[in-house]
């Protein structure tokens, strides 16, 4: 692999998140490298999901700093998380179902779109030869993801699988420095993961983006990601290489209960 | 106009490549290609195609390919694969297309008795899997990819990009500019143009070396029947592997000139024919069917109004669109509802399927159920049945306009002789014949008996009009014991175009009559159980329901009667059958992988079922051992009716 890790994008410092009494995430720091593959792991209501937010800016965590390419991260909006190249999938599929797989897509290069609404709408000028190259490049995700036979396909009637890997190819089209992946695979057959997985592979070598992911197969956390956060009940028990973690004792006593 | 080819003089166009050089000359803007690049249909002119073809040779030639080398393809249809087999073919070599979706291990034995040096890949998937098998290919020297995706990581000397091999070319051209020109001069038609393998479902795949005379001569031939100009398009979307492809897409589009159009991937077939609504289309019968499917299960979902009009329109194209296509006389009355119906239905209906525009639609490989046949051809689609095998270029009989008829494969065509053998046999002979198995004398000798003909293995005869009807393989065919001619298969497929046949296996060599086993379609027949509240429980309950086996008996005689029409097959009449109490299946050997049936092995399986059905006895009790699919055994118990048949008396032919 010709892929190199570089120097820490993302350093989250003491990080503490509460919803009125109950606490989320309680003093949580990791930091995480330019171009790995780095996966957040944990049992149900461990703050996985929280901590993505947290990184996004949906949350806002009443403790702790955020440092993002050596400055520290103020108060955010998500919007602008998307503005500074942190894109997102969901867990639960966040797409628009009546419009086609190339228009869903297409949002996602929204925020790229300089010339304005007036001109878009009459798409004219200056606003065609954009939106041609912005297509362009919707199309190049459509081929990288080898979805071209349900390019003009409505979103509501593919299956699920298809559903995520469009997902996935919206947040693409943002060309995110930091993707986030909210349990890619979950609900997927095995060879739909073995694609996913491959896919995922693919833009971290390809285009050398730094991925943040949160999934429940430990067999697809230990084979693709280069360190591994575990998270139980808001608070961090491991952190290392995948086989570190998982020799790691909290981590397999989270996991399987005590007694074992 | 099709290019006139002529043998005799030497600057003649008898070779591919000539061919190419002569379009680019002669239509050097006209589209030769096109692909779909990041959803748009790229064009390349055959200008362009030849500027690419030229640089590919002469990259091909500095890597050290020399005249009788094997170059092997293995890919979709992509056009940069296309360019390949015309720039072998340039220098003097052979191009061998492979199955793309075969595994490494398949490919290698027809990588290693071709002696393939180089080749040409669409993809790192191929790429991967000859160098998982390159170990064992000690001759393959230079490995060329198409697609660069996922190959940033390998470094081999001996890959190559595509675009690289053609900077190389271009270079090679710049500074020996007069070295390719006299290479394509060397070309002669008798030099091999390209080497086929055979499945090889019998033994060892055969490479089946054909030269350029002979593709030219079945191209031409075609092309002279179906008056195909060079305006035309078609979509390459079989495997260039395949004999059919060679000939439609490579060897006509550089006959005639018109277009080759490649699809985006395999999944998106059918949106690039709505796209490019071909010219001229080529499709196995089982497409033909699934396309037919899925207009008959949209138009279920349809409202009142457009079922009413689609119902009534199709049985007006059932009456006499296929009457209107062949130009046969139409009541004035008729041809009115037929030309609403083409406004309201047919034209619609063939705009949806992507067929507006074809001129003529070719089936073949397997039998195509005359329902069906007739059904694309009552709404306008010049659909025709083809006949021929890798060794005659896939040409030895084809329909012409005006005379297609469901159940034969045409007339033979120009250029072909065809002789029946005492044994029923097929035998041909002309211009497209293969010169040689290559390395394979002895087999070579044994295909192609002395007076030139080649043995086809298939059985069959000529009906009144000339027209050639395939009955089943030579080997297959028996003799009743009156000496009349058995054709199992040929039986066998009249019965499984009903829906609710699924298999049946006929007996009846060396008997007084034919009898039959029949394997229900548990699908269709529970779907028709259901309609008319008969409960079942599972298949051998379904298949020992009384009305069922009234069903299938119906069945059976509507084929006796049209059995009954034809002389050589009219003793050949199912006298009695039983359907059986499970389902063939591959897991108990019954069928073949391909799901053909295993006709001997079924014969010994079930003897006493065969000995009731031959003794008069009205039922048999039988117990089977069945596999299950996690290996688990158990067994079926039935004790299966049998059932006497209507048959019909032999329609004697007018004097």
């Amino acid at each position: 692999m010709s892929r190199k890790i570089g120097d820490v994008i993302l350093d989250l410092q003491n990080i503490s998140l509460r919803f009125g009494g109950v606490k989320a995430l309680t003093d949580i720091s990791f930091d995480i490298r330019e171009h790995e593959v780095r996966a957040i792991i944990g049992p149900n209501g461990a703050g996985k999901s929280s901590m993505l937010n947290v990184i996004n800016g949906v949350y806002h965590p009443q403790e702790g700093k955020i440092f993002y390419r050596g400055a520290e991260r103020k108060k955010m909006e998500p919007h602008m998380a998307a503005s500074t190249g942190i894109a997102r999938t969901f867990q639960n599929i966040a797409l628009f179902k009546g419009m086609s797989v190339l228009d869903n897509i297409m949002t996602g290069r929204t925020l790229k779109m300089k010339s304005n609404m007036l001109l878009q709408a009459m798409w004219f000028g200056p606003a065609q030869k954009e939106e041609l190259a912005h297509r362009r490049k919707v199309e190049e995700i459509i081929d990288f993801l080898e979805i071209q036979h349900i390019r003009k396909t409505p979103v509501g009637r593919l299956p699920y699988g298809l559903q995520k890997r469009v997902d996935l190819g919206r947040a693409l089209a943002m060309e995110p420095q930091i993707l986030l992946l909210d349990e890619p695979m979950a609900g997927m057959n095995v060879e739909e993961k073995q694609d996913m997985c491959r896919f995922i592979l693919d833009v971290n070598d390809q285009f050398g983006t730094t991925i943040v992911l949160i999934e429940h197969d430990m067999g697809v956390v230990m084979d693709i990601s280069d360190r591994v956060v575990v998270l139980d009940y808001g608070k961090k028990i491991g952190d290392g290489l995948p086989d570190e973690v998982r020799s790691s004792p909290e981590v397999i006593k989270a996991y399987l209960g005590a007694g074992h | 106009m099709p290019t006139q080819v002529n043998f005799d003089s030497l600057d003649g166009l008898h070779t591919f490549p000539r061919l190419l050089f002569h379009h680019a000359k002669v239509r050097p803007n006209a589209p030769a290609m096109r692909e779909k690049y990041l959803g748009i249909w790229q064009t390349w002119t055959w200008s362009d195609v030849a500027e690419r073809v030229r640089a590919l040779a002469c990259g091909l030639a500095s890597l050290g390919f020399k005249r009788g080398d094997n170059l092997a393809i293995v890919g979709d249809n992509r056009p940069h694969l296309y360019m390949m087999m015309s720039a072998a073919q340039c220098l003097g070599g052979v191009p061998v297309p492979l199955y793309q979706d075969a595994v490494a291990a398949e490919m290698l034995f027809v990588l290693q008795d071709a002696g393939v040096r180089f080749a040409i890949v669409e993809d790192q998937e191929q790429v991967d899997k000859l160098l998982e098998i390159k170990d064992q290919l000690p001759s393959l020297e230079h490995i060329v990819y198409d697609d660069p995706r996922g190959m940033r990581h390998y470094n081999q000397p001996f890959l190559h990009d595509v675009h690289e091999l053609m900077e190389m070319g271009r270079i090679h051209d710049r500074n020996h500019s007069d070295f390719l020109n006299a290479e394509v001069e060397k070309g002669h038609y008798d030099d091999v143009s390209v080497m086929l393998y055979t499945s090889g479902t019998t033994g060892k795949p055969k490479g089946v070396c054909q030269t350029h005379a002979a593709f030219i001569a079945a191209a031409q031939g075609g092309a002279q029947v179906d008056k195909l100009g060079a305006d035309g398009d078609i979509l390459s979307y079989l495997p260039m592997a395949w004999v059919g492809d060679h000939l439609f897409s490579f060897a006509q589009s550089l006959v005639c000139g018109f277009t080759i159009n490649c699809p985006e991937s395999g999944e998106t077939v059918m949106t690039d024919l709505r796209e490019i609504g071909p010219t001229y289309y080529f499709a196995p019968p089982r497409v033909f069917e699934s396309l037919l499917t899925s207009v008959q299960i949209r138009m279920e979902d349809a409202g009142q109004l457009k079922q009413r009009l689609f119902h009534h329109f199709m049985a007006v194209a059932k009456r006499c669109g296929g009457d209107i296509l062949d130009g046969k006389p139409v009541s004035s009355g008729d041809r009115l509802q037929y030309w609403l119906g083409n406004l309201l239905i047919y034209g619609p209906l063939r705009n949806v399927l992507g067929m507006s525009r074809i001129k003529v639609a070719y089936t073949a490989g397997a039998a195509i159920g005359p329902e069906l046949f007739s059904f694309y051809r009552s709404i306008g689609i010049n659909l025709k049945q083809l006949y021929g095998q890798t060794e005659t270029c896939a040409y030895v009989c084809l329909q012409p306009d005006g005379q297609v008829k469901a159940d034969t494969v045409g007339a033979p065509a120009p250029g072909v002789e065809i002789r029946i053998a005492d044994n029923g046999e097929v035998l041909v002979k002309g211009a497209m014949l293969l010169k040689e198995y290559y390395k394979r004398p002895d087999a070579t000798a044994e295909s192609i008996n002395a007076d030139g003909y080649f043995l086809t293995g298939d059985a069959g005869f000529l009906d009144e009009d000339g027209h050639l009807k395939i009955i089943d393989r030579a080997k297959d065919v028996g003799k009743l014991s009156n000496g009349a001619m058995f054709a199992p298969n040929y039986i066998e497929n009249k019965l499984k175009f009903f829906q609710f046949v699924k298999e049946s296996v006929c007996f009846g060599h060396d008997r007084d009559m034919v009898c039959a086993f029949i394997n229900i379609d548990v699908g269709a027949v529970g779907n028709w159980a259901e309609r008319r509240n008969i409960a079942y429980s599972g298949y051998t309950d379904l298949a020992g329901k009384p009305q069922v086996l009234e069903m299938i008996k119906s069945c059976i005689e509507e084929v006796n009667a049209s059995l009954a029409h034809d002389a050589m097959v009219a003793d050949s009449q199912v006298h009695r059958f039983l359907v059986l109490h499970k389902e063939l299946d591959p897991d108990d050997d019954e069928l073949t992988r391909t799901r053909k049936v295993r006709r001997n092995f079924i014969a010994e399986k079930y003897k006493v079922l065969i000995d009731a059905l031959y003794g008069d006895k009205g039922n048999q009790y039988i117990e089977t051992e069945v596999k299950f699919e996690d290996g688990r055994r158990g067994k079926v118990s039935a004790d299966l009716r049998i059932i006497d048949v209507k048959t019909f008396p032999i329609a004697k032919k007018a004097a």
